[in-house]
């Protein structure tokens, strides 16, 4: 690299440090939503009252 | 319009594109960084440092389109109250906010070799510090309200206000003499990139906009289900 | 009015008069926004002798050299149409040559620049090593630098 690895290098780094934590971030916070969600409807909570919905919307994360 | 407006449509057509979306923002990130970093030539002027630019430009350009975004949702969600434009908003600052420090730290990693200094007040770098610090305020607006609906709207007002910011950002090389120089690819002239050089950016620029998307739609899904945790509580509060 | 209609309204004026305080505000802090001066732009400011200013500029041709001392540099620099004398005590960065832009950080003392910092501007032109080369052969060229 020239002599400026120690530059370059880390410049890739940090980049691939902040791209991949969005990202495990965000399926971990979708899961812990649904699972949230999933546990609430087990329960058996009346869902009226609520704003309309899709039906069948039972927790399913892509 | 309001075909989209249908949050459990757009979700559903979203979430059917997704693993196709991510697919390509692999496939396309492998590439550019393959171009970046090995099949690309030095810089006649800045020798191999030109390599972060691959990262450090498409990372500034996604701290302005997200930004840019933002205030186009914000708009939506004042005037016509478009159901989803709220939760698009809250879902792309922290995205917005993590390209924007790629692209401060990447830039200080470049500019100590090449300028000098890791950092100068000059007015480009001056005014996307302070973007950086309005994706953090609208993050921390937006979740100071016992009433999540109080606080979607002052977000929303304050992605307005924070716009002014954007074209300060673009056009402060122009307007003002600074240390950073100015647009390389948008100019009136045709980029002043050699070819070899603008293929792995525009690569990288097209992985970082896929990745954009993938990760938004995940947590625009994460949003939702949130308000409708939220909404079953208050039902079995009320019981 | 429809509500719809005044939202949009509503947001529009605010947009409206936010953008046009800001560009006031901007217009009268202009000379704080101006990161450097340009030798010219030295001359017709009248900036007092004492204050810490940045100037900005081309290395000038030829113009590089070492006073006696040996850790000294000094060079001119030039906009092509002014150009002041500079004395630098310090590491230059990797981009400083002749023809390259610089900013420098000091205060003038009996008429040199007395830079305590020294900065390398680059421009905005990206290209490998042959086809600058092939551009200055064919006498295409349009970039800064000359080496």
């Amino acid at each position: 690299m020239g002599g400026y690895g120690a530059f370059i290098w880390p410049a890739y780094g940090i980049v691939a440090i902040v791209m991949a934590g969005l990202l495990v971030a965000a399926v971990r916070g979708t899961r812990a939503r649904a699972r949230d969600l999933a546990a609430l409807e087990a329960t058996g909570v009346s869902r009226r009252g609520n704003p309309p919905q899709s039906k069948g919307s039972d927790g399913d994360d892509a | 319009m309001h075909r989209f407006a249908n949050p459990a449509r757009f979700m559903r057509i979203a979430e059917r594109l997704l693993p196709w979306v991510s697919g390509a923002t692999g496939l396309t990130l492998i590439a550019g960084l393959y171009f970046g970093l090995f099949a690309s030539p030095a810089d006649y002027q800045q020798g191999e440092t030109v390599r972060i630019m691959y990262v450090h430009v498409p990372a500034a350009w996604m701290a302005l389109f997200i930004y840019t975004t933002m205030a186009v949702a914000s708009v939506s969600y004042i005037v016509w109250k478009h159901p989803l434009a709220d939760v698009a908003a809250q879902a792309a600052a922290p995205i917005g906010a993590g390209f924007t420090a790629m692209a401060l730290i990447t830039g200080s990693l470049w500019g100590q070799p090449m300028w000098g200094t890791w950092w100068v007040w000059d007015a480009r770098l001056t005014s996307v510090l302070i973007l950086f610090f309005l994706y953090l305020g609208y993050m921390a607006l937006v979740n100071a309200f016992d009433d999540p609906e109080r606080g979607s709207r002052a977000g929303a007002i304050l992605a307005l206000v924070g716009f002014i910011n954007v074209p300060i950002i673009k056009f402060s090389v122009d307007w003002w003499n600074t240390l950073h120089q100015p647009a390389s690819v948008v100019k009136m002239d045709g980029p002043a990139i050699d070819n070899s050089m603008l293929i792995p950016l525009l690569l990288m620029a097209l992985g970082f906009k896929l990745y954009f998307l993938v990760v938004l739609v995940i947590r625009m899904r994460g949003e939702l289900t949130a308000r409708r945790v939220r909404a079953l509580r208050l039902v079995e509060a009320d019981v | 009015m429809t509500p719809k209609r005044r939202r949009l309204t509503i947001v529009f004026l605010g947009l409206l008069m936010l953008g046009s305080a800001t560009a006031l505000v901007l217009t009268a802090f202009e000379d704080n926004l101006v990161f450097f001066y340009s030798p010219t732009e030295l001359e017709t400011k009248n900036i007092g002798p004492d204050r810490r200013i940045r100037i900005g500029g081309l290395v000038e041709e030829e113009s590089v050299g070492k006073q006696a001392d040996g850790v000294t540099n000094t060079f001119r620099v030039t906009d092509l149409t002014k150009s002041v004398p500079v004395a630098f005590k310090g590491a230059l960065p990797d981009l400083f040559r002749e023809g390259q832009g610089i900013i420098a950080e000091g205060r003038f003392v009996k008429g040199v620049f007395q830079a305590s910092e020294v900065l390398a501007k680059h421009d905005e032109t990206y290209m490998p090593r042959e086809v600058a080369d092939a551009l200055k052969k064919s006498g295409q060229w349009k970039g800064q630098g000359t080496e």
